[in-house]
């Protein structure tokens, strides 16, 4: 049933984690604000999670079917958002470092 | 449940601590762009743990599904990470961030599914966020993909204002809570599935009446809202580690948004109500411009830049659009073996997403201390010789700072105008996006040089050698 507790320490866990965001990603620089973007598209793939619980443990054919749809959308997420951001921050150079 | 289930249990959690350690610690080190590699490993390696610990820890019973999706998933992904332009990263980040959101709305309902199977009641905190999960992330499916749309050209990036639009969008909000109390009263399916097609219409009437140009900022706040979605989905779950994560993203994008939102003097109101560059750039107004401007050829400007000491370029998507980052750099890399200082000024808005140039300008293999932002070279013009301006406009308008009827007064400006002489790249006189005429054309400094940007480089680079 409805359970007070667990929703508080949910949403005390919730409003640290924006600060933390706030205050890491205000330092990030303008220069790589596009990797940021695409990074975060893979972090927020950690909805992974969630999609494995719920494939996992599906009682019938939708369920898991729903659950395999969305570690799909989930993966491509996760793959394609490090994989795109680690393709761009490797452009990055200093003068000093030709290739 | 068994000690051997409490143990398995205790370890997952401790590893999701694990996991939302490195995620923090690889965003903080996307603070500079030496560890920012490394950060992204980080991040890497901290999914990596959460889903090992999941798979380990939770009773997973069934794999063909899941294996399915992975391979399929990691497939797609990875083919669209190595094939995508540079140019093209807005629409991948545009149609990744949909995805997000579909997974999210996609996870609601499988629990939903689950729970109503379940048969037990379901408690009013479940079904609210179950509810919040399936809007958020269809707005973010279809707004996204109308947001690709129009990068991509295949919806028409001008506005598209329905007369009735407001009419509707209040119709569409009262659905919304109406099927959401209905399945808080009574779950099932049938309001779940109204919920997420309002939240999927939604998503298009939002985005659609936005403009082409002010797609960095919807991207921005699309982004928030798949990671906002996915921490929903985290409190469905009752999961910290997706609702750690979740606000992690969700204030990344925020703050982007609201960095873009400044840059272009807009409020986020102001752009999410759309309608902005009806005329798309035409010349507002019927006044014609009669004031004379000083025009030079390719020659002319090699001789400027080649007795310079320092040069400053000031790139603007006219920059990305003629494919002319290579041109410059290989212009650059002259000046500089002629010791002539050499950066670029890069202005927030000078892609099509938040630090969009800076990542073209790199793939031309300009090094990063040379890309300096607002802040940083504002006070340098006055002690450079040349500024060269490469399809940008508005950005550069003097009006900015002192024109109080100007509609772009206040905003944020590169201050090209204090350089000692300035060489505008132009294809016309035609003024920018926002309308106005730029008064640094007018200035007696200013050498306007029209074409196409990358051939006037080209012309620029061969003179420079010949002289």
């Amino acid at each position: 049933m409805f359970d007070a507790e667990a929703l508080i320490i949910a949403l005390t866990v919730f409003v640290l984690a924006i600060f933390i965001g706030y205050e890491v990603i205000t330092k990030v620089p303008p220069t790589l604000h596009t990797p940021l973007m695409s990074g975060s598209n893979a972090i927020s793939g950690i909805v992974i999670v969630g999609a494995l619980l719920v494939a996992g443990q599906a009682d019938g054919l939708t369920g898991q079917i729903l659950g395999a749809v969305a570690v799909g959308l989930a993966m491509i997420n996760v793959i394609g958002g490090f994989m795109v951001t680690d393709r761009m921050l490797k452009m990055f150079r200093r003068s000093d470092q030709k290739q | 449940m068994s000690t051997d289930a409490l143990v398995h249990m205790n370890i997952t959690n401790v590893a999701y601590i694990f996991a939302a350690i490195l995620f923090i610690v690889g965003l903080k080190q996307l603070g500079s762009p030496a560890t920012a590699r490394n950060g992204n490993r980080m991040s890497s390696l901290a999914m990596l743990i959460a889903v090992m610990a999941t798979v380990v820890g939770k009773d997973i019973a069934s794999w063909e599904f899941i294996l399915c999706g992975i391979i399929v998933g990691s497939t797609i992904g990875a083919f669209s990470a190595r094939k995508v332009a540079m140019t093209d990263m807005p629409q991948l980040v545009a149609i990744f961030n949909g995805f997000g959101g579909a997974a999210s709305a996609v996870i609601a309902a499988g629990e939903l599914i689950r729970l109503i199977d379940d048969g037990d009641a379901i408690a009013e905190d479940v079904s609210i966020t179950i509810m919040a999960s399936v809007i958020v992330g269809g707005v973010t499916l279809t707004g996204s993909f109308i947001a690709y749309g129009k990068l991509q050209g295949v919806v028409p990036t001008r506005p598209l204002l329905l007369p009735i639009r407001n009419v509707i969008n209040v119709a569409l909000l009262i659905g919304m809570v109406a099927s959401t109390v209905w399945l808080v009263v009574d779950p099932s399916i049938t309001a779940f599935l109204i919920a997420g097609g309002i939240a999927l219409a939604l998503g298009i009437l939002v985005v659609i009446p936005i403009g082409g140009a002010d797609m960095p900022v919807v991207i921005a706040l699309l982004n928030s809202y798949s990671g906002i979605a996915g921490a929903a989905t985290g409190f469905v779950l009752g999961n910290n580690m997706l609702i750690i994560a979740g606000s992690l993203v969700g204030a990344s994008g925020l703050i982007l948004t609201r960095i873009m939102t400044k840059a272009m003097n807009r409020s986020l109101a102001n752009v999410m109500l759309g309608g902005f560059g009806v005329e798309d750039g035409a010349a507002a107004g019927g006044e014609e411009e009669t004031r004379p401007v000083t025009s030079i050829q390719a020659d002319d400007a090699a001789t400027m830049l080649a007795y310079a000491q320092s040069v400053i370029f000031v790139p603007g998507y006219g920059l990305a659009v003629a494919q002319a980052q290579h041109q410059v750099r290989e212009l650059a890399d002259l000046l500089k073996e002629k010791g002539i200082s050499v950066r670029y000024a890069i202005h927030p808005v000078a892609g099509r997403m938040p630090g969009h140039m800076n990542v073209l300008l790199a793939e031309a293999n300009v090094p990063y201390d040379e890309l300096k932002d607002l802040d940083e070279i504002n006070g340098e013009f006055q002690r450079t010789d040349v500024a060269v301006v490469i399809g940008a406009n508005d950005v550069t308008n003097p009006s900015a700072r002192t024109d109080t009827s100007s509609p772009i007064y206040g905003m944020p400006i590169l201050n090209v105008d204090q350089a000692q002489s300035v060489i505008m790249m132009k294809r016309s006189m035609s003024s920018g996006f926002a309308g106005v005429q730029n008064e640094l054309f007018f200035l007696d400094k200013t050498q306007m040089l029209f074409g196409d940007a990358k051939d006037s480089v080209e012309k620029i680079t061969t003179e420079v050698k010949d002289l």
